[in-house]
This record gives structure tokens, C-alpha cells and sequence, in this order.
């Protein structure tokens, strides 16, 4: 059992948590991930290692309400337990031995983007940050990537806060301005990993992409995590969870990530109907 | 007078047509009765071939002399003296090429059905006795033994060493133990309540079971070392699955074996209650001959699958998989497309599987292995319709234990080497199992944590006490 320590509301759907994991945070660096088991009939699910403090025991994990999984973890707070948690898993990022680095986070992603420029810019390598998210309301973690980096730029979709459009039109901003990053690293959904991946090829910049596809045990088992890099099948839970963006397969990923659509659906579906029940019963009382 | 009837006693299963649609077990095991009489056609011959043909030499004439007067704690003691898990091995040992194969009843008729009575003892000392058992006396020495593995191979040794003494913990990756046991075998082979009551029954012996770590990621064997553990066994299994590197094995619908076991067996998505993710298949082929290949068209089957083919690229001869559990499948209801190989996995416009494209084959001259090679016959191509297909065609050691590790020398095919005692290349640390031979059988895995946990002892002994 994993004692949550805190969490914390990043927007109306995407939240913090820190859970005490001695061992984990002992051995974590950015790039792991962990799995987690919220009850006895629950999934198994990756989420990264957003943040550790190896002399509190803590590591940080951010996740967003998409599925039943996720709403059950936001079901909990401070002072519940987790049931399984294990970690840390996964090869850490390389970013170092690099002199500019652009990390690029989207939406959730930038949970992942994080750690990997706070290392690098605690080691004094200079750091820019693109943060994207679809609207103001959904942005997270933009006092926290402020503090660790040189530059940082925001963008919405709409508009609504920071620069209007998409990461990869503020990525093509800066290295049209002379920006000669020797290296990107991005995550967040696999079609703005691509859209990045291709302009990074243009432009013959180094791009490091993290990939987050289904998987159960996280330890090279089932397979499930499988995709295609430069013709050759690899292991994200592994080989991973970082690629050399130009060589990754994204269709292929995106097409795999497709698989359990309908029955994460379904299963989310009946989640919010057993809810609606409660509280319908709660006011019918 | 013994019992002279040719044919083993006859044990009652679920009706195939009934079993095929749930996941409770197929074999319903003998009756104090029907033990007693398949007990009788033992012959108390004096070379006693079967206890060679047992890979942890269990003394079977004894422990069936003890069912044959109705003493069944004294024929699980017998037992238990030899091997720790019986209630598994009655289960899921090869019998038929291990002691039964050299019963002299089998010359000439059936051989006696030694793994029915196993499984009979241990069921019925489980019922009816296992809640007294009382580890008290057994004098604690205080050395800690790391344990790499909560599959079968790690749990014997880790219940050696603590019937010797010694303050074991034993480290598992998923969140329950078992190893294969749990997440590979499934329910109606091997029912977990088994699995969960042999796993108690180790804890009340004083092993610990440190579930959601992973040794080389969050330990590692150093780290083992710092912490005070004398010795490290290294049991993990051959887990890594292998995937044919044919076109379209990456379509959505295509599982290696341990994905769609795990869904099921340790995951329970075929549960109403549990929230694992699984597609009902209608159509499925599984490639492969052996038992993973047979649980996974049987678990298929289960889900509902309409039609579910077992693809096999020799003949039904050189299957690997147990003959009872092949009968099994087709009464079932599972085609085998034996001499037929895959070259190719089809999918639609959305890159889900649609057919599955084949060629026949025909056996030719003896490879290596003793088998006859398959050769494909030309102009064979043939496309079977199927929405899934689940890969079974074996598993390879997973590396990633390793990570942390250069003190530890593997084989070219990433198997731990290791002598006669089991000892890795690295002092103190010893393996066995499919991680140092690659993917075989339950009881040999067992049969080499019993040996190491007796290297082990030596070890401890010899340069700590």
C-alpha cells in the first residue's frame, strides 16, 4: 500500500498527486515511469514519474481523467492508499552531453517534460521550454517549468492564454530566429510528437521523442507495448520510453493506441453511470 | 491382490460443452474411493523406474502404499519430504514423460495414474488437515536469502531455505505472486485458490514476499548485498515473449501469449466485475504447438471466440504440448491446422487483423531436435479468416535484470550460466530455472530451486557460520 501525501488540482481535470514510495524515489531519474493498481479489480497503468525527492521517499505523478482507471485514482486524496505501485521503470532520458536543449511538452506531456528540464537545467545546460495546451483552462505546471529554464514559451490552440497555435509553429518560430538547438525532446500526444518529429528532421535537429503506449507489467512480458523504431519491433516499457523521434513508426503507434478505445469507453461510461447512481441516491435520501 | 484392470481409473471431468464456456477446472480430481482403486494397480515393483522418471524424485511407490490403506496424511507427508508443491505438480506435470512413462504397468496397459494421485493427497490434506500444520520448530539461523522470483522455481527454494532456517524474502515484479503459475496457467488447468493456499502456506513457514519490486530497477542485487542477504537466487523465468518478424504483427488483434494469458489469468478480464480490458474475439488463431499455445486457444474459447484455430507448422506428432491437454482442446471444440505456417498477418483499412495468410507444409529429414523439419509446399497459399491472433511460439529470457549487472555471464541466447551447483559467475549469487535453460516445465524450474537452496546452504554454512 502507497500513502498518498498530497494532491493537487492542476485543472478541472488533471491533477497531482505525491505518494510515498521510498524505494522508488531512491532509484528514480527523468524518463521512468511507474505502474500503478488503484484496487484489487483495477488496471494496471503507466504514468511517469513526474517529480522525486529521494529524502522525503516521494515521487510525483500527474494523470489526467481520461478513463475508469484515472477516475478512480482521483477518487482518492490525502492520506489514502494506492494499492500497487511499481517502479521505477523504463530507461532514463539521456538529454545530457547536449548545449542548447528545447524540451517540448503537450498537455499532459509536459508532466513528462518536467523532470527532464529541471535535471538539465540544475546542471546548468541551457534549457527553453514550449509548453502547448488546447485552452487556458487546461493549462498545468506553468509556474513550475518558469523556474527551470531559460525561456519559456506557452501556447493554447485558441488562444485563450501565452501564444496562440500549436508547439510546432513556436518550435518553427525559434529556429527560424537562430535558436540552433542541438537537441529537442518531446511529449505529449503521438500526432504532436510526429508534427515535431518532422520539422526537427527538416531542420536536422536531434529529436527525442517519449512514448506512452498501453502496457500491464512494465518489465518486458507482454508486448503489448510494442512499435516499430527505424524497421526493428521494440519494447517501450524496456527499450524505452524514449526514441530517436525520426525513426520512430507514429502511424503505426497511433493506430495500436486505438485498440481498447471502445472498451475504456464502455468501462468509463458505466463508471460515471454507478457514480450518477450514487448521487442519485444520495438526493433521492 | 492388485488391481489388474488395463486401463487407468477413470477420473470425472466437466462435460466439453460445458466446460468450453466457463473457466472453472476441467479435471474434477479422484474420490477417496477411485484413489484407492487406481492406488491398487501399483505393483510395489522392486526397481521402482517411476522415482527416476520424477525430476525431484519423489518416493511414489511409498506414498501410493499409504493411499492403498487409506492413509492419505502419511502419503502426503511422503510427498511433501520430496516436493513442497504437490497440489501444483499433481496438476501440471508432463506425467506421461516423466514417472508414468517408466511405470512397468505401462508396458503392457496404461501406466498407473501417479499424477491423479498426487493431485488426490495433496487436495485432500489441503481439505482436510493443511490448518494445522505448525512451523514452530523449526530453528530460526538468522542469514537472509534473497529470493529473485515468486514463480515456481523461487518459491521451492525460498521454502528449502526457510524449512532450514533462514530468513527468506522473496522479490516479485507484479503485483501477486506465482510467477506463471498465476499469470500463465490458466483457472480451469490450474484453479489460483491452489496457487494462493500453496503461497500461504510458504508465508506461515516464515517467507516473506515483497510483491511490486523489481530487482534491477527498484534493487538491485547490490543493493541486495548492502541490505545483509548472504545469498541471492535468481529465478525469474524466461519471460521476454518472441514474436515470428513476419508482415503485420503489430495490427491491432495480434497478442503475444503472455499479453492475452495475463489479461486473463492474472488480470481477470474474463471476470464481470474487474476492469481489465479484453476484446471477445470471434475468430482466433494461435500460432504454436505447445501447452501456452493450448491455454490460449482454450482461454479463447472461454471468451466466447466462435472459432478458434491452433496454427502448427509440423504435425500433430511432434506437438510439444501434453497429449491430455491437445484432447482436451479438440473436445472443446479448437480446429488444429497442423503442417500449415504463417507468412503473413492481414489487416484492414483501420490496422486491424482481417485473415491470416498461410502456406501448407510437409515434414522432411530430422533436424537438430529430433524432429522432422518442415518444408513449405509451393503454390499453398491460403488466407484464414480470423479478427485475432495470439502468438505462442516461446519466450526468451528478459534482460532486464542484467541492467545493473556485468558481474553476471549469460549465454548468446541471454540464459544465466551457471555450474553444477547452480552458481551464477558472480559469489553468492545462484539461478535456475527457464532463466538458465530456457523455457521449460514447472517441475524442472522446481527441481532446480530445490538444488539451489541446497548450494545455498553449503554456501552460507561454509563461509559465514
Amino acid at each position: 500500500m502507497y500513502l498518498i501525501v498530497s494532491k493537487n488540482k492542476l485543472n478541472s481535470i488533471t491533477s497531482k498527486m505525491v505518494i510515498r514510495a521510498p524505494l522508488i524515489a531512491n532509484k528514480a531519474q527523468p524518463g521512468q515511469f511507474i505502474i500503478l493498481r488503484v484496487n484489487e479489480k483495477g488496471e494496471r497503468i503507466p504514468l511517469t514519474i513526474s517529480d522525486f525527492d529521494k529524502e522525503s521517499g516521494t515521487i510525483s505523478i500527474v494523470y489526467q481523467k481520461v478513463g475508469k482507471t484515472t477516475m478512480l485514482l482521483d477518487d482518492l486524496g490525502d492520506g489514502d492508499y494506492i494499492l500497487d505501485v511499481v517502479g521505477p521503470l523504463g530507461k532514463p532520458s539521456k538529454l545530457f552531453g547536449h548545449n542548447k536543449v528545447l524540451i517540448i511538452g503537450g498537455g499532459t506531456g509536459c508532466a513528462i517534460a518536467y523532470p527532464q528540464a529541471k535535471a538539465l537545467y540544475n546542471k546548468g545546460i541551457y534549457v527553453d521550454v514550449i509548453a502547448g495546451f488546447r485552452n487556458k483552462d487546461m493549462i498545468i505546471l506553468e509556474n513550475e517549468f518558469s523556474r527551470i529554464c531559460n525561456e519559456f514559451f506557452l501556447t493554447t490552440d485558441d488562444g485563450s492564454a501565452g501564444i496562440k497555435g500549436f508547439v510546432t509553429e513556436a518550435l518553427e518560430f525559434q529556429i527560424k530566429n537562430g535558436k540552433n538547438y542541438d537537441l529537442v525532446f518531446s511529449a505529449g500526444p503521438l500526432s504532436m510528437m510526429k508534427a515535431v518529429s518532422i520539422i526537427t528532421k527538416n531542420y536536422k535537429i536531434k529529436n527525442i521523442v517519449s512514448m506512452n503506449p498501453i502496457m500491464i507489467d512494465g518489465t518486458g512480458m507482454c508486448g503489448g507495448c510494442r512499435l516499430t523504431v527505424d524497421g526493428e519491433v521494440k519494447f517501450a516499457c524496456v527499450d524505452g520510453p524514449d526514441f530517436d523521434g525520426h525513426k520512430v513508426n507514429f502511424d503505426q503507434s497511433i493506430q495500436r493506441l486505438s485498440i481498447f478505445n471502445q472498451s475504456e469507453c464502455k468501462s468509463r461510461d458505466e463508471y460515471c453511470n454507478l457514480f450518477r447512481r450514487d448521487l442519485d441516491a444520495k438526493y433521492e435520501s | 491382490m492388485p488391481n489388474m484392470n488395463p486401463k487407468k481409473t477413470q477420473v470425472s471431468e466437466q462435460e466439453s460443452n460445458i466446460r468450453n464456456k466457463n473457466f472453472n477446472e476441467v479435471i474434477l480430481g479422484y474420490t477417496l474411493e477411485e484413489a484407492m482403486n487406481e492406488a491398487n494397480r501399483c505393483l510395489n515393483c522392486k526397481s521402482k523406474p517411476c522415482v527416476s522418471g520424477c525430476p525431484v524424485n519423489i518416493n511414489i511407490p511409498k506414498f501410493i502404499g499409504y493411499i492403498k490403506e487409506g492413509n492419505i496424511e502419511e502419503a502426503y507427508k511422503t510427498i511433501i519430504s520430496s516436493n513442497l508443491l504437490p497440489s501444483i505438480c499433481g496438476r501440471v506435470c508432463p506425467q506421461e514423460t516423466q514417472c508414468e512413462a517408466k511405470c512397468v504397468r505401462g508396458i503392457k496397459s496404461e501406466p498407473v495414474a501417479i499424477g491423479l494421485l498426487e493431485r488426490f493427497v495433496a487436495d485432500w490434506y489441503m481439505e482436510n488437515k493443511k490448518d494445522n500444520d505448525s512451523y514452530t520448530d523449526i530453528e530460526k539461523n538468522n542469514y537472509k536469502v534473497a529470493i529473485v522470483g515468486s514463480g515456481p522455481s523461487g518459491l521451492v527454494c525460498a521454502g528449502q531455505l526457510a524449512k532450514k532456517g533462514y530468513d527468506v524474502t522473496i522479490f516479485e515484479a507484479l503485483h501477486a505472486p506465482g510467477g506463471v503459475l498465476s499469470y500463465g496457467i490458466p483457472e480451469f488447468r490450474l484453479p489460483k485458490y491452489i496457487v494462493d493456499s500453496e503461497i500461504n502456506n510458504l508465508r506461515n513457514s516464515g517467507v516473506k514476499i515483497k510483491t511490486n519490486v523489481v530487482i534491477g530497477k527498484t534493487l538491485t542485487i547490490d543493493d541486495l548485498f548492502n541490505k545483509g542477504y548472504k545469498a541471492i537466487y535468481i529465478g525469474i523465468g524466461a519471460g521476454l515473449p518472441k514474436f515470428m518478424g513476419i508482415r503485420g504483427e503489430n495490427l491491432i488483434g495480434v497478442y503475444s501469449s503472455n499479453e492475452f494469458l495475463t489479461r486473463i489469468n492474472l488480470m481477470k478480464a474474463y471476470k464481470e466485475n474487474y476492469d481489465t480490458p479484453i476484446i471477445v474475439p470471434k475468430n482466433v488463431a494461435v500460432i504454436g504447438g505447445g501447452n501456452v499455445a493450448i491455454d490460449a486457444s482454450r482461454c479463447a474459447k472461454r471468451l466466447g471466440a466462435q472459432n478458434v484455430y491452433i496454427i502448427y507448422r509440423r504435425s500433430e506428432n511432434e506437438m510439444p504440448a501434453r497429449i491430455e491437454e491437445v484432447r482436451h482442446a479438440k473436445e472443446e471444440g479448437i480446429k488444429l491446422k497442423v503442417l500449415t505456417n504463417p507468412i503473413e498477418i492481414i489487416g484492414n483499412e483501420h490496422g486491424v487483423v482481417k485473415g491470416i495468410k498461410c502456406v501448407k507444409m510437409s515434414l522432411g529429414e530430422p533436424d537438430e531436435t529430433g524432429r522432422r523439419r518442415p518444408i513449405a509446399e509451393p503454390n499453398s497459399e491460403h488466407i484464414i479468416d480470423v479478427d485475432t491472433v495470439i502468438i505462442a511460439i516461446g519466450n526468451a529470457p528478459n534482460k532486464l535484470i542484467y541492467e545493473d549487472l556485468n558481474t553476471i555471464e549469460t549465454d548468446d541466447k541471454g540464459c544465466i550460466i551457471v555450474d553444477d551447483n547452480l552458481k551464477t559467475t558472480q559469489n553468492g549469487v545462484y539461478a535456475g530455472g527457464d532463466i538458465v535453460t530456457g523455457a521449460a516445465t514447472v517441475i524442472l524450474a522446481m527441481s532446480a530451486g530445490k538444488k539451489a537452496a541446497v548450494s545455498i546452504d553449503n554456501y552460507i554454512k561454509s563461509v559465514f557460520a
